[in-house]
């Protein structure tokens, strides 16, 4: 079933905690009066700006298989060719702010005004991500029988290969929300998300972070996410 | 307090219309255009970025006083190429080829020239002989990329190589950052250095250039 998703501004709205986490500061250090007042500004001007919309559909694991070969440039082995086998569904996924909000952020730092460009990114940077976690969630309620798991997964990320973002394309054709590919596979609007949602069993959400691509991360972000469907 | 100490501090604050106002009364008093911006506008910078560096003030304070800076530099530039007063270096910068990803590298950029590094920035998505072509054209000494996916970092090594094959190796060091970089993969490539954040980019840029 392909749904598309207009969310509202408060919807879209991160967590100040969260935009502050993504700026480094999410210790307990005090926020200074300026540094407040610069979040302020770049809240009215998301609230000005976004047009959170995304797109679910849903996609067999046939299909996925084709979608997530992409070019043929994936790792050797990753996570998603082990977890999306054993889902109980799959489907594919774009989420946006739109295009206002980046061209918003680019005219900023043109204008040499780096520290609002910086929040106004930052905000939006974890309203995109809470734009999956909504379909996550999204899904998760549609599909659901009480012990389902849904996590997302995204070319460029964990050994899946950018350039599958194409056939991700080709098959959920999310020009509708205004969503397009550059040649380097890379989204227009760049405030943008795209992946699978994997529902299943939260086990298979699980693996241990000894991949061959592995070794040179350093954000670890595969933790708390498998943490977060336990 | 000094005109200089005032510049520095007021550039720590932010106040970005003080320090233009301070440092064109700086230059209409005399003050060398050099030494304006090693006491002043460095000096100030120098100051943040430790202050950074420790915790007590956090980004969005640096990007403020970054444009601060640039509200003096505006100013003092025409001045130093006058008098063909030379930079600390230049630095090429860039994201890699499939990353669009620019604000980490937006941010090294704003840092290194807080730093009085000349910066050349190519945006992002830029391809690995586009990096060599404009350190050559520029002169400079280091090239810096960024790169925040997984799968763009192989286009790192692509730039190390293309530098050694056009026999630049001795003249143009290597920098890379990025959030999955890390020192170990800098190493495997064959990188002259790895930066965490933009503060650590200054760091090591100044020990690059010595």
């Amino acid at each position: 079933m392909r749904e598309r998703v207009v969310f509202s501004i408060g919807e879209a709205m991160p967590p100040r905690g969260d935009v502050l986490d993504r700026m480094g500061m999410g210790s307990p250090a005090p926020v200074s009066t300026r540094t407040d007042a610069l979040i302020e500004a770049a809240v009215a001007e998301f609230e000005r700006l976004a047009e959170p919309t995304g797109l679910v559909d849903d996609v067999t694991a046939e299909a996925f298989a084709l979608v997530y070969a992409g070019e043929g440039r994936n790792s050797h082995e990753t996570p998603l060719e082990r977890i999306y086998p054993r889902a109980d569904s799959l489907a594919l996924f774009v989420a946006t702010l739109g295009a206002r909000v980046s061209a918003r952020i680019t005219e900023l730092f043109a204008a040499d005004d780096m520290a609002r460009g910086y929040v106004l990114d930052a905000v939006a940077s974890v309203s995109s991500d809470l734009l999956a976690d909504r379909l996550a969630a999204r899904y998760r309620e549609r599909v659901s029988d009480g012990g389902t798991a849904v996590l997302g997964y995204s070319p460029g990320y964990c050994g899946w290969h950018i350039s599958a973002q194409r056939k991700l394309f080709e098959r959920l054709g999310p020009g509708e929300i205004g969503i397009s590919l550059n040649e380097s596979c890379l989204m227009q609007p760049l405030k943008s998300v795209s992946g699978v949602l994997v529902a299943g069993a939260a086990p298979i959400h699980r693996f241990r972070p000894e991949f061959s691509f592995c070794a040179n991360c350093t954000t670890r972000q595969c933790l708390p996410r498998m943490r977060s469907v336990r | 307090m000094d005109i200089l100490a005032q510049i520095a501090e007021h550039l720590e604050l932010g106040n970005d219309e003080r320090v233009r106002d301070l440092t064109r009364e700086a230059i209409d008093a005399g003050v060398p255009p050099a030494r304006i911006l090693d006491r002043g506008l460095i000096g100030g910078m120098n100051v943040v970025g430790e202050k950074f560096r420790v915790r007590d003030i956090f980004l969005p304070d640096v990007l403020l006083a970054a444009k601060a800076m640039y509200a003096g530099m505006d100013l003092v530039k025409p001045l130093l190429l006058k008098a063909n007063i030379p930079t600390r270096g230049t630095v090429v910068i860039g994201s890699v080829h499939g990353d669009l990803h620019d604000i980490g590298k937006n941010l090294v950029g704003i840092m290194l020239k807080g730093a009085g590094f000349e910066v050349v920035d190519l945006g992002a998505d830029v391809h690995a002989p586009a990096f060599v072509d404009a350190a050559v054209a520029n002169g400079a000494s280091i090239i810096g990329m960024s790169a925040l996916l997984t799968t763009t970092m192989p286009v790192m090594k692509d730039v190390v190589d293309l530098v050694t094959s056009r026999g630049l190796r001795s003249s143009v060091k290597i920098m890379v950052g990025g959030a999955p970089v890390s020192a170990d993969f800098a190493r495997e490539i064959g990188a002259d250095a790895y930066a965490f954040d933009a503060a650590s980019a200054v760091d090591r840029a100044r020990a690059l250039v010595g």
